[in-house]
């Protein structure tokens, strides 16, 4: 009760002074989170001190700025959602937040930010949560510099590190997403950014989105994650300089292009993934100076994808460079290096004076038949592979590479 | 006795110009593929193809021409009170361990130095094991054919089935059972031919292996495994003990 009044004095008497710093923790004027909200007024800062806070659900739903010093642990119990964020304009930093239940009705988070605007999630840590950081229907969001790890009970219990469903302009950079079922999930998300985040060891997909336009990826680094990386039915979406890597595995690939539309993927590696890019129903897309290296399959390009652009790329060390289920008619491949090629530059231009064939013989048989991969790196197959690009019969002969580069292209 | 005749064969062999040769072409080409690249893993791989070519068809052409060579010394061994078993099982063993011998110089010691590893250790394992098998399969040639020339035809007959034809088979086969589940039709396909079988086993050790999706991920369960290595070895033994023992068969009752 005094405490209580205690409050209510240093509410009324802080009020002229503007922004207030109210402190919480052990020793000092709260020790409980949810007593220092009620007491805070908009524009106020809440900083809270080292401990362990167990106070089920913490709603904040006016614009204040949350601080944690010495990583005060929320702890969720395993039961509720630990932070539920709805007012515009909240800034949360430096909080452990740990154990947050999940729900099989509603999805529970860490951290929630639900229809508001400007909220920025920084420099936390979220661990052993069901969803970890999660923005619904929310504009001008950032989330940086988290660090989020799950304990994967299964596909079905687990969320995903970073959601975002129906939202505009966010903000997801310097993250690192490790063990959730999807890395960093996106729905009906546009313009946004996604940078630098490192995303590793998720059951499911590293990144997935889907009918998400217009996004930005950059420099974010997915490693051995179940399936790679997926997106799917969106519209001109940019990654760039990303790192695609390990995903090993019977359905695992490190991209998944299904139904994307004026796209760019530019100067990206892709290394030792069972399938490096598969590309389903996409149009209009560019496909440029990306690295891809030691895959089992570099590019496998479904016949219902057209008026892609495959130019300046390098490709090396992979079983199969190119596979397809059709003819590829309408889709180009202009200027890449092919490690296999077998090519001779008389002028000395840099360019191969002969085209190169980029699908061979045995990727289509394996394509057909997989258990034939038993052949791989037999002296027969090798046979094969030559007698067909000297004169293809069963590959399509319009699948080629007229100006394969001499040397790779420096990436 | 028979330890002594296989130490007389083999020192014989070893002092002759051609186990030298052999021993030194395959170090001139293992130090090539090593140096070449730079990339030890690609080394491999290109060491692998060249292994398995080479390796079946000098322990074949070799060990027939050493049959037919010494065909006098082998009727000499013959008068003497000696079963006829411990005469040809110590010239197999004696070609065996001369090959053998070459095999460590030429490919063990770079591949040591280079690639230590388990893919490495396994590709030493895989040359030696090929050695007995395909010495094992020219000395049944050998034993059967009287002329030397038809000796040494249904060795490059062998080489030529087992390191080119039966993979055409396994393709064929393959393509005609396609509806059909194959795990079980392409290990027999595999089991029937060693150098498949030492092929796919070094393959396994590579990081080519996890690229195989769904197939890789079988052959793996398959072989990769603890038991699918020890049956694969199995397979290899039975590749070695099959055409032994068809060999001393056949020269008991034979007429010299």
């Amino acid at each position: 009760m005094r405490r209580a009044f205690f409050a209510a004095l240093c509410a009324v008497t802080a009020l002229p002074l503007g922004a207030v710093e109210w402190h919480v923790g052990p020793g000092q004027r709260f020790e409980r989170i949810r007593d220092a909200l009620t007491a805070a007024a908009a524009g106020d800062t809440v900083t809270v001190h080292g401990g362990v806070y167990r106070e089920g659900n913490l709603s904040v739903d006016k614009p204040v700025t949350l601080v944690g010093v010495g990583w005060p642990r929320l702890d969720g119990e395993d039961r509720v959602e630990v932070l539920t964020i709805t007012a515009s304009g909240v800034t949360v930093r430096g909080f452990e937040i740990v154990r947050g239940g999940a729900g099989s009705l509603h999805d529970l988070a860490g951290i929630k930010v639900a229809s508001a605007s400007r909220v920025t999630v920084e420099d936390n840590r979220v661990f052993g949560c069901s969803f970890g950081i999660y923005f619904s229907k929310a504009r001008d969001g950032v989330a940086r510099r988290n660090e989020i790890r799950g304990t994967p009970v299964g596909e079905q219990e687990n969320g995903n590190g970073i959601h975002a469903w129906s939202c505009e302009r966010l903000v997801f950079s310097d993250n690192t997403v490790d063990r959730h079922r999807d890395g960093i999930y996106l729905e009906f998300v546009s313009d946004s950014h996604i940078e630098r985040n490192r995303v590793t060891g998720n059951l499911r997909y590293g990144l997935h989105f889907m009918s998400a336009h217009r996004n930005v990826y950059r420099e974010n680094h997915f490693i051995r994650n179940g399936a790679g990386v997926a997106v799917m039915y969106s519209r001109e979406v940019t990654m760039e300089a990303n790192r695609f890597s390990h995903s090993w595995g019977s359905a695992a690939y490190g991209l998944l292009l299904k139904d994307l539309t004026d796209s760019r993927i530019r100067g990206n590696v892709f290394e030792r993934n069972s399938i490096a890019v598969t590309i389903q129903s996409s149009t209009r897309m560019v496909f440029e100076g990306n690295q891809l290296r030691a895959n089992g399959w570099a590019l496998q390009v479904e016949s219902s994808s057209t008026d892609n652009l495959y130019s300046k790329n390098n490709f090396v060390g992979n079983a199969f460079d190119v596979t397809t289920n059709g003819e590829l008619e309408l889709n180009r491949f202009e200027g890449n290096y092919w490690d296999r090629a077998e090519l001779y530059d008389l002028d000395r231009d840099g360019v191969g004076d002969v085209p190169h064939r980029p699908l061979s013989l045995f990727a289509k048989l394996v394509d057909r038949v997989p258990a034939a991969l038993l052949l791989l790196r037999s002296p027969l197959v090798h046979f094969l592979d030559r007698a067909e690009r000297i004169f293809p019969t069963l590959t399509p002969d319009k699948l080629l590479d007229p100006h394969p580069v001499m040397r790779p292209h420096p990436l | 006795m028979m330890l002594r005749i296989v130490k007389y064969v083999a020192i014989e062999i070893l002092r002759g110009r051609i186990a030298l040769a052999y021993a030194g072409f395959l170090l001139v080409a293992s130090l090539g593929l090593f140096n070449l690249g730079g990339d030890t893993a690609k080394a491999l791989v290109g060491l692998l193809s060249l292994v398995l070519m080479i390796v079946p068809l000098v322990s074949l052409v070799f060990a027939t021409t050493h049959f037919y060579n010494t065909q006098e010394f082998v009727e000499l061994l013959a008068a003497q009170p000696l079963p006829r078993t411990t005469i040809l099982l110590a010239q197999m063993i004696g070609v065996m361990l001369a090959l053998a011998a070459a095999l460590l110089v030429g490919i063990a010691v770079p591949v040591l130095l280079y690639a230590g590893t388990v893919t490495g250790l396994t590709l030493i394992a895989v040359a030696l094991l090929l050695t007995a098998v395909f010495t094992a399969l020219a000395f049944v040639a050998a034993v059967l054919a009287r002329d030397k020339a038809r000796g040494i035809g249904a060795a490059l007959l062998i080489w030529f089935y087992f390191g080119l034809l039966h993979d055409g088979v396994t393709l064929y086969v393959l393509f005609l059972l396609e509806d059909f589940p194959l795990e079980g039709i392409s290990l027999t396909l595999l089991a029937l031919n060693p150098i498949d079988l030492g092929r796919v086993l070094v393959l396994l050790q590579m990081d080519v292996s996890a690229l195989m999706g769904y197939t890789g991920a079988m052959l793996k369960d398959l072989l990769g495994t603890g038991t699918g290595k020890l049956f694969a070895t199995l397979v290899l033994g039975a590749w070695i003990a099959l055409p032994v023992g068809a060999a001393v068969w056949i020269f008991r009752r034979k007429d010299l």
